[in-house]
């Protein structure tokens, strides 16, 4: 077993958030994992990303090589194009369909969809409006771990008690809240991927 | 015993504090921040009360770690590469020294300047300084070698270097832990004229700097860190440093390639080390992370026709990080078509935050330098450094800590005045004081803006010494009272603030414009706890 995830986003969407919940249930599950993160200048404001790899055998590189990536999993259309070349012939991009706007030139919000679309296995989530549903936008990454929780090889309970753990310092109500979030974001997907 | 996932640099913590050390040394940079910033939120750093303040440069942070290995203590200090610059002085002569608890000196590079003004491979100051370097692989290595760093420095009586880049310091993994030993006792060192570097005293420690290095070298030939793997298809041998081993296990893992492979990860290298690959295969690889220090080694050690590949005949980019896709074309195998990004992808370069102060510095600087000609602001390293780019435009240099100040006091020296440094807070008390104190005592015509945020803000939001000093430092400095102009940074005061500048900037001596406002990313953190 191996999935390699790229995450991608802009600099304060929670990347780091979704990487540590995962990687906490891959370690739970008896898996290896590693995990690159980008810290530093890059994130004021810039194009994020962390390649974070799960394999039941002892992982080599910190980086995914490129058209080796299982899942693109992005908070943030455009941010969920940069990294492409790394995904491989069958991988799926899941990504949040809502824009992070701060620069000048982005391009049109229907030509972003439209490159999404275009990639072979691809999910768009309006990660912001279902997490606006579950009560405020700041789960709007776990949305999208949701969405994605069914391609990555560990089981949904191992997510659900990352979660736990992860959030449980700082009070049941964010737990409740953010198990929620990752529900919401499974059954959209899968929402999806059935009709 | 329980995995850790940590990081590189939070592995490297651990395991120092399990080393039992009595106190760290820093100042912050990407990528070594996270070592210290670790052992600060530590249970068991607290329990022993280790040291871990942040120092104000990195030169103070290596003495303050000589000082506590001169008392007997086992000590740690951390560093960016260019760091290793500002403490290059108190290094290179701790080597003369020697020490006396154990000394581990980090050095964390940043090939391909994700976050730095150059890539300089630390391992070339290792061996400047004549003394051990490791350089872990992964993760779980950042913690064995650490640990067994200080036992080794103990027994050599000599500071060891770790040398580490940006991707296994921002990685994350398992690791196990090893046994938590005590700190040491307080104890001056037996030769009381050890650390006294008279010339001739400094003589014959030197010489005796010399005469350890066959012993180094046979130790890093069979302590196990520097490992022979052997390999059935002997048309190709492998020298693989550092992380660049895991680039090429991942392409020969998947490719099925069957190599000899020599891992270096602990120096300094002698050629016998080398010469059993080379003697068995028909040409070399030498992947390194860095420059090709190895490489270039290498080429003096062995005679004849041998083909050595790697970054200086072009099998490897001579610049920049290595990667799985750069190591597989090396070993000429061609990476499959892969997707490209389509045009529509705009870069989204980092920016300075919605909100921040640096952004009214810039705009109030920029409207009072209206009247004269361009290209007469020089900067320095932090946020601020991002008004190099649009809309902003605002500086003319960045080279290193503290150079906007005597840079400025230079141009000012042949003619262009006004001349104008922008620095910030933390970046003045690591190493800008003493430019302002040159410009002080010439009253060179300059005018200092000293973007206060009252934090390191580019690293995360340190500590900065700074915070709460800055009026007094200039005043003890020597600076005019009238000429020292405190301004507060916000849209509404633009008009206001753009007239004092311009006052300043007219006055021909030193002005400093103190401009303070709290970085917006240290306020939002400060209002959630």
């Amino acid at each position: 077993m191996k999935t390699d995830i790229i995450l991608s986003g802009v600099g304060g969407q929670g990347i780091l958030s979704i990487a540590a919940v995962i990687g906490i249930a891959a370690i739970d599950s008896g898996l290896h994992v590693k995990q690159a993160e980008v810290h530093g200048m890059s994130q004021r404001g810039g194009a994020v990303q962390s390649h974070l790899r799960i394999s039941d055998k002892p992982i080599n590189s910190d980086l995914i090589p490129e058209g080796m990536c299982d899942i693109i999993l992005s908070v943030e259309p455009m941010e969920s194009l940069r990294y492409i070349p790394f995904l491989s012939k069958e991988g799926w991009l899941i990504t949040n369909s809502k824009p992070f706007i701060n620069i000048d030139n982005y391009p049109e919000l229907e030509e972003v969809h439209a490159a999404v679309k275009a990639i072979k296995n691809s999910v768009l989530i309006d990660a912001d409006g279902i997490a606006a549903e579950v009560g405020t936008r700041k789960v709007s990454n776990i949305i999208m771990l949701g969405a994605a929780s069914g391609f990555l090889g560990i089981e949904f309970s191992a997510l659900e008690n990352s979660i736990s753990v992860i959030f449980g310092k700082k009070g049941e109500a964010l737990v409740t809240l953010n198990l929620q979030a990752l529900a919401a974001g499974q059954n959209e997907a899968k929402n999806q991927l059935n009709s | 015993m329980n995995k850790l996932v940590l990081l590189g640099d939070e592995a490297i913590a651990q395991a120092a504090m399990d080393a039992g050390i009595s106190g760290v040394y820093a100042y912050p940079g990407t990528p070594s921040t996270e070592i210290t910033e670790y052992i600060q939120k530590s249970k068991l750093a607290a329990e022993r009360k280790i040291h871990s303040d942040w120092s104000a440069n990195e030169k103070t942070a290596m003495e303050a770690a000589l000082g506590m290995s001169y008392a007997g203590k086992k000590v740690l200090v951390c560093m960016k590469h260019v760091g290793l610059n500002v403490a290059a002085d108190a290094f290179i002569n701790s080597a003369i020294t020697g020490v006396n608890g154990g000394l581990v000196v980090l050095s964390a590079d940043d090939p391909s300047m994700h976050s730095s003004q150059n890539e300089q491979d630390s391992r070339f100051y290792g061996k400047f300084a004549m003394v051990p370097v490791l350089e872990p692989s992964n993760q779980q290595e950042c913690y064995d070698m650490t640990y067994k760093a200080f036992e080794l420095s103990e027994q050599y009586k000599l500071p060891v270097m770790i040398r580490i880049t940006t991707r296994l310091a921002h990685s994350r993994a398992g690791v196990e832990q090893d046994t938590v030993l005590e700190e040491n006792s307080l104890r001056i060192p037996e030769d009381s004229s050890q650390f006294i570097l008279l010339p001739a005293y400094a003589r014959k420690r030197y010489k005796g700097l010399l005469s350890q290095q066959s012993k180094l070298e046979d130790d890093a030939a069979s302590l196990g860190f520097n490992k022979s793997i052997p390999g059935t298809d002997h048309s190709k041998g492998i020298i693989a440093c550092g992380i660049a081993y895991n680039y090429y296990m991942e392409i020969a893992t998947q490719h099925n390639l069957n190599y000899p492979v020599l891992k270096i990860s602990h120096y300094p290298v002698n050629s016998l080390t080398v010469q059993k690959l080379v003697d068995s295969t028909d040409e070399l690889l030498v992947l390194e992370e860095g420059a090709p220090l190895l490489e270039e080694l290498m080429a003096g050690m062995l005679k004849g026709n041998y083909s050595i590949n790697g970054r200086l005949n072009g099998t490897l980019p001579r610049d920049g990080e290595l990667n799985p896709v750069i190591v597989s074309e090396a070993l000429g195998i061609p990476v499959e078509d892969r997707l490209s990004v389509p045009g529509i992808v705009a870069a989204r370069p980092p920016a300075l935050c919605n909100g921040c102060g640096h952004i009214d510095v810039y705009s109030a600087l920029g409207e009072a330098l209206k009247e004269y000609s361009p290209g007469r602001v020089f900067s320095d390293i932090g946020c601020y450094t991002l008004g190099a780019l649009p809309p902003y435009n605002a500086i003319n240099s960045c080279v290193d800590m503290g150079a906007s100040i005597t840079m400025a006091k230079g141009a000012s020296d042949a003619g262009l005045k006004p001349s104008v440094a922008v620095i910030g807070d933390s970046t003045f008390t690591h190493s800008g004081m003493t430019g302002l104190l040159d410009a002080i005592i010439e009253k060179t015509p300059i005018t200092v803006v000293i973007s206060d945020n009252s934090t390191t803000g580019m690293t995360g939001g340190q500590a900065s010494h700074a915070t709460g000093r800055i009026h007094q430092i200039c005043i003890g400095l020597g600076l005019e009272e009238e000429h020292l102009v405190e301004i507060n940074p916000m849209r509404k005061y633009h008009e206001e603030n753009t007239k004092l500048i311009a006052r300043e900037l007219a006055y021909n001596g030193v002005s400093v414009i103190l401009a303070q406002r709290e970085c917006i990313q240290t306020a939002i953190k400060r209002k959630k706890t």
